[in-house]
């Protein structure tokens, strides 16, 4: 259970940040209140970034930690007081090779793994059994999924009046500035190809919480993919300045089952509200059972 | 006798504003940079603050306000004009700091005032050229300024793009004219330091006092030469970037125009082919003055000299091979990441380089903790944490969910706003007593340090922390998850502003005071050509050359 709190101002209190802290246990798929690290990932490629990211502290935390603690030597040490006397030397071959040759090996073993992750990020498992086009608009985004009949809708951030009319009145689960009224839905365990393009100036797709970001380039067709291995909804933002609304076209994946999926998407061909009306029925129904089963 | 060498000297010494304006003198002319970027840098900075100011908190507070007030907007069309507002404040801060700021500090003025002397010369190369390097800018900064005034946008004012100004956004995205005249402004400043570029490298190549090698020349020398070759080399790419984006918006070129055979993309690799070269170009002066002040403080000669001057050609020459490493995101193949992910990564070698010979510089010195030397030792420090995270950045696979996020901002301005300017604050404390011959109060000086200090690592540490969480960068509002940090974040810039303030007052309180500082406060660690001039410096310096053992 998600707890965020509704009023920034409220954080003011020193108080609440020690809640917040606690609160923090559970990792999200969306950010979080005094989050220091990445979102929690919902894809394996996420998890294989989180992992080189949390490699690579291994060694820029130690070299941080080793220049300040010999800052710190050389204050104590050698201050004027402590050391009055100054040496005068100003050579050292062999302190100077260690030092250079030291981060070639420190850069090499970042190096190696940085490579495998980067290749990974461009060779999918499988090929894609779904593909969708995204397409960047100055500040919404048109979603068009490539079926055998093909359809697009348009996704935009969800206006606080519409809110009860779209059924979206809980702020935990469809935060400000996040929430959309048309989620991009997409069937779990899935490797979804994305296509991306924009029609006016450049946008981004990211979504953190799958370890993609590529940009929307009018005139281009970036490609990019995930493989979402958990039921839910996640958000992400356009990661481009694209003018006075950048801040407002969040990017929405409703992660659903693949039974779920294959009914939205036949209502979806014809009628997307319909569709989304019902999936999220069905979403709030199982929701509602599987709370009372607990 | 002694009157005939008076009136000697007063024949060739212009007064009054003919000295200013017409001047011919490296020394005034760097006093006017250093005016002109402490000018610039308090604008630059006043922006940034109204930046922090909206983002304290969720929502649009603070700039459909200023929309109102400037632009006189009303109701749905000043929160519209607010937002557009934020996007013109954050390019402007940029193209500020960079261009009217660091720039103009550490080579128009820290340079063209201490190479001259450092190197036993009496002026630079082209007197008059380095006049109108100076008063080129002006007019620059008064464009950018106006740009700011004039629409872009329909309904919006000033340009959107941030600094980086990438098209669509800055060509059809923005056909007001604000964004000509930034362009404009870029040109001439852009033009400004070409002049100043080829002013120091023919100064340095042929006025070098007999014995100075380029061996033996101080490393502040060695800085200010390799970052005039970088302009030299990158500054003509931006200028022809713009111009296509100038006839692209114009006279109906189509350069980057996709649907009329152009490539955005181009445009981006025209830029960073000019803006990677140039963030070495902020940092390089300083890393100069980094390395003279520790040797003074520490009462030793730099360790390993030739290795860090050849460090920084190293870092200069690998500068101009790792653009790229901004574009990531932007759709590169596979092996074109690749290669930019090895070249960039090789830049951390040379600089691990710098940072422990400073250090060994130190070991073994008897060290005084002046003024300078404290903004030197926070330099190192904080520009070891902007290193590290770079390091982070260059893997592509890691940067592909930390690119435009706050942990990019946080990144460069460690390196940057920590970094270039505490190096620019280290330089001002040491050669304040040279160029002024007063000195300022230590304890106004060591205050400004400690508030500065913990207000800049409270406005950007926590942004490394939003960044991951994936708070994306240039944006007005930000969903309220992100609210704590940003609140932290906002406060740090308040008491870094204080800081601005603390500094201003030390610069007032040493002039008013006149405590004369003498030909060389700082001692026997002092052992370049400057410390041996009196306090100013004579107008005219080594009318009689010194000679170098």
């Amino acid at each position: 259970m998600r707890k965020f709190l509704a009023s920034a101002k409220f954080l003011a209190g020193t108080a609440a940040s020690a809640v917040l802290f606690s609160g923090a246990a559970a990792r999200a798929d969306q950010p979080r209140e005094w989050e220091v690290s990445f979102q929690a990932p919902a894809t394996d490629m996420m998890r294989q970034i989180e992992r080189f990211g949390n490699y690579t502290m291994w060694f820029i935390v130690p070299i941080t930690v080793l220049v300040l603690v010999l800052l710190l030597v050389c204050i104590v040490k050698f201050r004027a007081s402590a050391n009055p006397v100054p040496s005068k030397t100003s050579h050292n071959t062999l302190i100077e090779v260690i030092w250079t040759v030291g981060p070639v090996i420190v850069l090499l073993l970042i190096a190696i793994p940085s490579f495998q992750l980067l290749t990974a990020q461009y060779t999918p498992p499988e090929e894609a059994k779904l593909t969708v086009k995204a397409t960047g608009n100055q500040w919404n985004w048109d979603y068009e999924y490539q079926v055998d009949k093909t359809f697009s809708f348009n996704s935009a951030v969800l206006q606080d009046g519409d809110r009860a009319k779209a059924g979206k009145e809980d702020r935990a689960l469809y935060p400000r500035l996040l929430a959309v009224d048309n989620e991009l839905v997409v069937p779990v365990n899935t490797t979804t190809r994305v296509l991306i393009t924009a029609t006016d100036v450049i946008h981004s797709f990211a979504v953190p919480s799958f370890g993609i970001k590529m940009d929307a380039v009018p005139g281009r067709t970036n490609e990019t993919w995930f493989k979402a291995e958990k039921e839910g909804l996640y958000y992400g933002q356009c990661s481009q300045l694209c003018g006075k609304d950048h801040a407002f076209m969040p990017i929405a994946v409703r992660v659903v089952s693949d039974a779920q999926f294959k009914t939205w998407l036949e209502t979806a061909k014809t009628d997307v509200p319909a569709a989304n009306k019902a999936l999220m029925a069905e979403i709030d129904g199982t929701n509602k059972v599987a709370a009372a089963g607990n | 006798m002694a009157e005939a060498a008076a009136h000697d000297h007063d024949d060739h010494r212009p007064h009054g504003w003919v000295r200013w304006v017409y001047s011919t003198n490296h020394k005034d002319i760097g006093t006017l940079y250093l005016i002109f970027a402490i000018m610039a840098g308090i604008i630059g900075g006043a922006l940034s603050v109204a930046i922090r100011m909206e983002l304290q908190e969720p929502g649009i507070q603070i700039f459909s306000g200023l929309a109102q007030m400037v632009y006189g907007m009303q109701g749905d069309a000043a929160i519209d004009g607010g937002k557009s507002m934020y996007n013109a404040f954050g390019a402007a801060h940029g193209l500020i700091m960079i261009f009217f700021m660091v720039m103009p500090a550490l080579i128009g003025g820290f340079a063209n005032w201490m190479v001259p002397i450092m190197i036993g010369a009496p002026d630079m190369a082209f007197p008059r050229m380095n006049n109108i390097s100076f008063w080129l800018l002006p007019p620059a900064f008064i464009l950018l300024l106006s740009s700011m005034f004039v629409p872009s946008a329909p309904g919006a004012f000033g340009v959107g793009g941030g600094w980086t100004i990438y098209p669509p956004l800055s060509t059809s995205g923005q056909p007001g004219p604000a964004m000509d005249l930034a362009i404009l402004s870029i040109h001439i400043a852009g033009a400004s330091s070409i002049l100043g570029a080829i002013n120091f490298i023919t100064t340095i190549f042929n006025m070098r006092a007999p014995g100075m090698t380029l061996h033996k020349m101080p490393l502040f020398a060695w800085a200010v030469l390799i970052t005039a070759f970088l302009l030299l080399l990158s500054l003509p790419v931006l200028a022809g970037g713009i111009t296509m984006l100038l006839t692209d918006r114009n006279f109906g070129t189509a350069f980057f125009v996709p649907d009329q055979g152009g490539d955005p993309l181009l445009f981006q690799h025209l830029f960073w082919f000019f803006g990677h070269p140039e963030v070495y170009i902020l940092i390089l002066p300083g890393f100069g003055i980094i390395s003279h002040i520790v040797s003074t403080f520490s009462k030793k000669p730099v360790f390993g000299y030739l290795g860090m001057a050849y460090a920084m050609v190293a870092i200069g020459a690998v500068g101009f091979i790792v653009w790229a490493h901004h574009m990531y995101t932007t759709g590169l193949s596979l092996d074109t990441q690749r290669y930019f992910v090895f070249a960039t990564m090789v830049i951390a070698v040379p600089t691990g380089v710098k940072i422990f010979s400073w250090i060994a510089t130190m070991w073994g010195g008897s060290i005084s903790f002046k003024p300078p030397m404290l903004w030197a030792l926070g330099f190192i420090f904080l520009f070891t944490i902007g290193g590290v995270t770079g390091v982070q950045l260059a893997n592509a696979g890691l940067d592909r969910s930390l690119h435009d996020t706050y942990f990019v901002i946080a990144h460069f301005h460690y390196v940057l706003s920590l970094g270039a300017v505490f190096a620019i604050f280290a330089g001002w404390y040491y050669w304040f007593p040279k160029m002024t011959g007063y000195m300022y109060s230590p304890v106004i000086a060591n205050t400004h340090f400690w508030v500065t200090f913990v207000g800049v690592n409270l406005i950007f540490f926590p942004q490394h922390f939003l960044g991951l969480a994936g708070m994306p960068r240039r944006t007005v509002d930000y969903p309220d998850a992100f609210a704590g940090w940003n609140m932290i974040s906002s406060y740090g810039s308040y008491i870094a502003a204080v800081g601005v303030a603390i500094f201003l007052y030390g610069v007032f309180e040493a002039f008013q005071k006149k405590r004369v500082a003498g030909a060389n406060p700082w001692g026997e660690g002092a052992t370049t050509l400057e410390w041996q001039l009196p306090s100013p410096p004579p107008f005219h310096q080594w009318e009689q050359l010194p000679k170098i053992k």
